[in-house]
């Protein structure tokens, strides 16, 4: 039958249905197309596809793409719903502008949303330096801790956060200067070695086997005790750290003490009124000051 | 060979209009309880109150969407516990493939939507447009004033039927009398609108116009369902054993006398009349006949008007009508391993779901450690954790929870920002019905040894109920 006519339709001997004419094996494939409607329902979808072409930005250009007619982006309603959100925070912005410290933390609505605010502030601001939880590294004081430079209460926390330390653009900033004791030749490497032997000492830490303590105790005497105070306990007044607590921000190992020593650290910290709002520095004041070690 | 081209093929079936006759009998009557009670439980039910005490909604079965919450009679489902709905679907299915594995398309014959609403469409036709020969009669005759007002009607019924059907859907998702002043006043939300338009859509054109094609073209049921079958489970079959060869009474009696075979099937073709999806029972098992029991109905009326033993078509099997034929008796093994199995495993999901609901906590705890730092040291040398814990107050009154720890010795905990009872145990007040995330600090002193790493437990306990919730942590050292 190879020569038949080729549209003729071919039935199936078994249920009479017409065949599609495929036939693998001996076994032909029976003709049964979709119902109209179901057709017709495909068609009204492709169709209906092109006015997405014309209404929305859908074919691209060597540079750009096509636009559509009414104009949409979603750059667009981006914009708009953060208005949104701007206005329908309004209220809560308000509040926590007027509200102080005290009523912040007495309020749990408000705290909650001053958490919010700090904490997504600290993200975007603080954590390249302090870390994402405020974890803080070598010379980037670890905010989870009690041991504060500055004073850890919200008033402290609020003033570093608004005029930075030791920062040149903010005349409020906060100041105090180490001098470089080695750099500026005001003591030699022996006075140095041994005044670190001495810090160490206070510490609790363990010394050099031929440290010359009375020395060092001496030098720290004569350099030091103004500002870290006799027993070394630090003065938060000039920014000066607690020698003999577990934590440092330097290291108190020999090497790191001597460097510090020898040629002071001054770290720097942005005054951020200049970037940020007080509400933001308010709430950022409150997240910090959560973060465990708020006085 | 030959091959046609495909392309002259016509791409879609020539749609048969099915006329489906009425049709009285103990299956018939079955189909209108389970309709009359599946629609009545679907209109009525958003309408039900269900007193859960003041803040909380009092309509019996609810979906709130804004709140997160579904509440079902007592039951009150928070979004964490959707897993109670994949437990109900596990359940759905088994209970689907054990009436599959009894008696075949129970559901597509007597519980799907599908069929329900498209009995009451077909009710409703009939009840303008007559029965099958009239509504045939009429259809082929050209327009007229009758045609085109019994027409109009029955689309106008069914489009308030569907409409009907949309508005219900919607109320299990808003405070029912609320929503329908509010539809009924134009000032319901838009969403609201825009899902009865939908769903009278659906309505109106499934069970309206695509009726049984939506069964044979559209659902993937009958198609699993034909995998998951077997010889032994009940279809509705035309005993062709006892059926064929298909004649008149008359002859029948004469070629009976003779001693010639003649079958019970006076081929009046009753069954194909009634059936709603057009089929002719006789060809044998077929993916369209959703096993609805009607031609059987049908069948037994001839057969007691005529004078022979009902049951010509019945719910039977495959190999029973074999074995009749080759002189055997029937097997019905309606306890085999399959059906067996399949109860079993509702009984063990079923018996599980009960268990979890009845042993539900009503306050639930979380703990995430926080990552950044690690651990802290403070001053005096000792090590402290931070976490974050939420707290979940299922309850309709605010909960005070008093928090502690145990793991490494002389751990300490704090919780930010709320103060302690007299033990020193802080604590924290949960709003009714919500959750609160509080920050926690766990601090061991220096002199404790620690690992780097040691298992840790907060509990909270509501002090007034006694309830308690734990969750297990780590505590981290350098
Ligand atoms: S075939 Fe599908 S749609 Fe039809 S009755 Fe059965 S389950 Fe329902
Ligand atoms: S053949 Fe019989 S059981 Fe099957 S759908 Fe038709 S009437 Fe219902």
């Amino acid at each position: 039958m190879a020569e038949q006519d080729k549209h003729a339709p071919q039935f199936d001997a078994a249920t009479g249905q017409s065949t599609t004419g495929h036939e693998w094996d001996g076994i032909q494939e029976l003709n049964t197309p979709l119902p109209r409607w179901w057709l017709g329902i495909f068609y009204a979808t492709i169709i209906w596809s092109i006015g997405y072409w014309v209404v929305y930005p859908a074919w691209p250009l060597l540079t750009d793409a096509t636009k559509g007619v009414i104009g949409y982006a979603s750059r667009i309603d981006i914009a708009q719903d953060m208005a949104l959100l701007k206005q329908e925070r309004a209220a809560q912005s308000k509040a926590l502008t007027e509200a102080s410290f005290e009523q912040i933390k007495a309020d749990p609505e408000l705290f909650r949303i001053a958490m919010a605010q700090g904490k997504a502030a600290f993200g975007d601001n603080c954590a390249a330096c302090h870390g994402v939880g405020g974890g803080g590294a070598k010379g980037y004081p670890n905010l989870n801790d009690d041991d504060w430079l500055w004073g850890g209460s919200f008033a402290e926390i609020q003033k570093t956060l608004e005029h930075g330390i030791r920062f040149a653009g903010d005349p409020d900033t906060r100041v105090s200067q180490m001098p470089a004791f080695g750099r500026d030749k005001m003591l030699d490497a022996a006075q140095i070695r041994a005044v670190a032997n001495h810090v160490r000492s206070i510490a609790g830490l363990s010394t050099e086997p031929k440290a010359d303590l009375a020395g060092g105790a001496k030098v720290y005497a004569d350099n030091c005790a103004a500002c870290h105070g006799d027993q070394g306990k630090g003065n938060r007044e000039m920014g000066a750290p607690d020698l003999t607590d577990a934590i440092s921000l330097y290291g108190m190992d020999m090497a790191s003490l001597t460097e510090t020593i020898a040629n002071s650290r001054n770290g720097v910290m942005p005054a951020w009124r200049q970037r940020l709002d007080a509400t933001t520095i308010k709430a950022l004041t409150v997240y910090v000051h959560s973060l465990g070690g708020g006085q | 060979m030959s091959t046609a081209d495909a392309d002259d093929l016509p791409l879609f079936a020539p749609s048969k209009k099915v006329y489906p006759q009425s049709v009285s009998g103990p299956y018939r009557r079955a189909k209108w309880i389970i309709l009359v009670l599946c629609l009545g439980i679907y209109y009525l039910l958003p309408f039900l109150r269900w007193d859960r005490g003041p803040n909380l909604p009092n309509q019996a079965v609810l979906a709130d969407i804004a709140n997160n919450r579904f509440y079902f009679f007592f039951i009150e489902i928070w979004p964490q516990e959707v897993y109670y709905f994949t437990g109900l679907l596990i359940l759905a299915a088994f209970v689907l493939f054990l009436m599959n594995a009894v008696a075949g398309r129970v559901w597509c014959g007597y519980l799907c939507p599908q069929t329900v609403w498209t009995d009451l469409f077909l009710a409703v036709e009939r009840f303008f447009e007559g029965d099958r020969r009239e509504r045939i009669k009429r259809d082929e005759a050209p327009w007229s004033f009758d045609k085109a007002w019994r027409k109009s009607a029955k689309h106008a019924v069914w489009l308030v039927i569907a409409w009907w059907t949309g508005g219900a859907w919607v109320l299990y998702f808003a405070d029912a009398p609320t929503l329908v002043k509010e539809l009924a006043t134009f000032t319901a939300p838009l969403s609201a609108y825009v899902w009865i338009a939908i769903l009278t859509f659906t309505t109106y054109s499934l069970a309206g116009i695509m009726r049984e094609q939506v069964c044979t073209y559209m659902c993937p049921w009958p198609r699993i369902q034909a995998a998951l079958t077997d010889d032994d489970a009940l279809n509705v079959t035309y005993r062709y054993d006892r059926g064929e060869p298909r004649v008149s009474v008359k002859q029948a009696q004469r070629l009976r006398s003779t001693g010639a075979p003649a079958g019970d099937c006076i081929d009046c073709n009753q069954c194909v009349a009634v059936c709603p999806t057009g089929i002719d029972i006789r060809d044998g098992a077929q993916m369209d006949c959703i096993q609805c029991g009607l031609c059987i109905d049908a069948c037994n009326t001839v057969m007691t008007k005529v004078g022979y033993p009902a049951g010509l078509i019945a719910y039977d099997t495959d190999d029973n009508v074999k074995r009749r034929q080759a002189g055997q008796k029937p097997v019905y093994r309606p306890l085999r391993a399959r059906t067996l199995t399949y109860a079993g495993l509702i009984l063990v999901v079923g018996g599980a779901m009960v268990y979890q609901l009845a042993t539900r906590k009503m306050a639930d705890i979380s703990v995430l450690h926080e990552r950044s730092p690690l651990f802290v040291k403070l001053s005096d040398g000792s090590i402290r954790n931070s976490y974050t814990v939420r707290l979940l107050n299922k309850r309709p009154e605010s909960r005070p929870f008093a928090l502690t720890v145990s793991g490494p010795a002389g751990a300490r905990i704090e919780a930010v920002g709320s103060a302690a009872t007299a033990d020193l145990r802080p604590v924290v007040t949960v709003e009714p019905d919500s959750s609160r995330e509080v920050r926690v600090l766990v601090t061991v002193p220096a002199d404790v040894h620690l690992e780097k790493s040691q298992p840790v437990t907060i509990t909270a306990s509501d002090l007034f109920a006694g309830e308690v919730v734990r969750a297990e942590d780590h505590f981290m050292a350098p």
